[in-house]
């Protein structure tokens, strides 16, 4: 029998691994419509390293949920990095001693070499004239999000909303979470991810406002075509970060850690940013941020740091059983 | 006159039952199987060839070939194994192993997955020592053949089981008292006579073993091109907004699936032909 699971397995690496035979191989475990992304990036970084080093990399890609990601390599999928969209999920890889404790510390820009905005995607010509979050929250308008206890975007688009809420005249904690009360009145249902969110906005055509990734709308414009809704950008919003970083455990077992770090040193490289850009997620250069400016109106953001001292922070008052989120909810 | 009113249902019945059954069958099953090659060739035949072309949804297609493959002697052996033992002997625990082996029917695909990750994920009892020789079960190929093997074993079993026993054991005692050698007598008489109810159980192990998702899902770790399959690619091209190429993916599958169907319909006819043939073989003797 074990000769013939041998030559099963054989089989089944020949059909595999067409990779020819490689110097390392990296993994990079990413989000789920991080593809584009990378796709290109990889190919780009693979020749940079073979003329600085004269290693033939092999990379390989991983893609799922962000949090359903991080889990499977804290329970042992061998990723040399992790480049997500949430600093939540690298968090709890810190936690676990799988990511140094300072990983945001250890590449520039809270270590996320590219950001993105949450906006509003409403219907073509906006029907229901929603310009802002005041908009969003009015009777009659009804909005599409994931849920926000569990899903980024939907987090993203809580937070969002709490911190215009907080820099309007007057505004504190209590009447934040009083208008977060009316905009939640507003989701006819909460969708069990942001691409469940855009069937149910696009394909079935509900709600009058979804909210979600600028760079997403990109996705959502190849899919359904650009002349089916239109992209607001609201008075103010998040500017959200994808960050990334080592795993230490892993690259120090592999013997990548050069190859790794200079896998994600490379995300910053001119190339790195105008790769990002032409995947519509905002570059951190500013020369290039003004090359592409027709693409990223200026838009006015925020950041967790600076409203909610942390991700995880926020996480705990807002999302976490019996926070913010749980008290509206319950009250509706 | 009156035994066929006691044996037939009125005419509105029949039509009714068949066009509930009919009705229920074309938008569960039909529309959604056009929807899937409708939206798959939606911007032509080319741009369908040309998702299908790409070297991930082909890596997908050869992995979820081969790890249906592999399951399958695996699946067999257990199958023929744990069917003789309830079919042709009286043991203590007999009733035990028939609930064991319905097992993975009760358990939920995702919560098998999970069990393995506890048992082989690095924080899980055998991940110290697994990663301490350097072996690699979850989120590798193997992990996925295990949980898919968890997935299908009950099928040729559960298949087995009624045969064997409707068989008795006349046969093998008869060609044990000619004096045949238990291999002869397992090759020369059991096994011809359950081999159509094997394949028929080969078969249904093999379509679960190329739609599983939910225990793959969980130990797969989503490796492009390398622990990806078929069902797997879907989700992650949907997710992607990449719908062609998802559709494409899928109509695979649904055409493995119909590949499927077919040799299942040709198992059945097959054993329905030498059932009827042994009864008219058997009958005068019976009598």
């Amino acid at each position: 029998m074990s000769s013939f699971r041998k030559s099963v397995s054989g089989l089944l690496l020949s059909l595999v691994a067409s990779a020819a035979l490689a110097d390392a191989t990296l993994l990079n475990a990413s989000y789920d419509v991080a593809r584009d992304v990378y796709k290109d990036f990889n190919p780009m970084f693979q020749k940079y390293w073979k003329a600085k080093a004269g290693e033939s990399l092999e990379l390989k890609q991983s893609h799922g949920g962000s949090t359903k990601q991080v889990r499977a390599v804290a329970d042992g999928l061998e990723a040399d990095v992790v480049t997500m969209n949430q600093a939540n999920d690298i968090e709890f890889l810190a936690d676990k001693g799988l990511v140094a404790k300072d990983w945001a510390k250890k590449f520039p820009n809270n270590a996320s070499p590219y950001t993105s905005a949450m906006v509003f995607i409403v219907r073509k010509g906006n029907p229901k004239a929603i310009k802002d979050w005041s908009d969003v929250a009015a009777p009659g308008v009804q909005m599409i999000i994931p849920h926000p206890k569990n899903t980024g975007n939907g987090r993203n688009t809580y937070l969002s909303a709490w911190a215009w809420a907080l820099k309007q005249p007057g505004g504190n904690d209590q009447k934040a979470q009083e208008f977060l009360g009316k905009l939640l009145k507003n989701a006819p249902l909460f969708a069990a991810g942001g691409r469940d969110a855009t069937t149910t906005f696009m394909q079935r055509k509900m709600g009058d406002v979804l909210i979600t990734f600028e760079s997403e709308a990109e996705m959502i414009a190849k899919e359904f075509g650009k002349g089916e809704f239109e992209v607001i950008y609201p008075s103010l919003t998040m500017q959200t970060e994808f960050p990334v970083a080592l795993v230490e455990k892993v690259v120090d077992k592999k013997g990548t850690r050069k190859q790794a770090q200079a896998y994600l040193e490379y995300l910053w490289s001119k190339e790195g940013q105008e790769n990002a850009a032409q995947n519509y997620l905002r570059p951190r250069d500013p020369e290039l941020l003004k090359k592409y400016a027709a693409q990223f109106p200026a838009v006015k953001t925020f950041t967790v740091d600076e409203v909610f001292g942390g991700a995880n922070k926020a996480f705990a008052v807002h999302f976490k059983d019996g926070g913010s989120f749980d008290q509206i909810y319950v009250q509706k | 006159m009156k035994s066929t009113r006691a044996t037939q249902e009125p005419r509105w019945v029949r039509y009714t039952l068949l066009s509930v059954g009919l009705g229920f069958l074309f938008f569960f099953l039909g529309l959604p199987l056009v929807a899937v090659f409708v939206e798959a060739l939606a911007q032509g035949l080319p741009v369908y060839l040309e998702a299908l072309k790409e070297p991930e949804t082909r890596s997908a297609i050869g992995l979820t070939v081969g790890i249906a493959l592999a399951v399958l002697p695996f699946n067999i052996v257990f199958g023929v194994a744990a069917a003789w033992a309830i079919a042709k002997f009286d043991f203590k625990g007999k009733s035990l192993l028939i609930t064991l082996i319905d097992l993975p029917f009760a358990v939920s695909p995702v919560v098998a997955g999970l069990i393995f990750i506890l048992l082989f994920g690095a924080q899980g009892t055998f991940g110290p020592w697994l990663a301490e020789h350097d072996l690699k079960i979850i989120f590798a190929v193997p992990g996925m053949i295990i949980a898919t093997l968890f997935i299908t074993f009950p099928f040729i079993a559960r298949e087995l089981i009624p045969l064997m026993q409707s068989q008795g054991k006349d046969e093998e005692e008869a060609a044990v008292s000619l004096g045949a050698s238990g291999w002869q007598m397992f090759w020369r008489v059991t096994l011809p006579n359950i081999k159509w109810g094997l394949l028929y159980g080969v078969i249904l192990s093999n379509a679960r073993a190329m739609g599983e998702f939910g225990a793959v899902s969980v130990v797969s770790g989503h490796i492009r091109g390398e622990t990806n399959t078929l069902p797997l690619h879907v989700e992650i091209l949907y997710n992607e907004y990449n719908a062609i190429g998802a559709f494409a993916a899928a109509s695979i599958l649904a055409l493995l699936a119909l590949v499927t169907l077919v040799a299942k319909t040709i198992v059945e006819w097959r054993m329905k032909k030498e059932t009827e043939m042994l009864n008219t073989v058997l009958a005068p003797e019976k009598t």
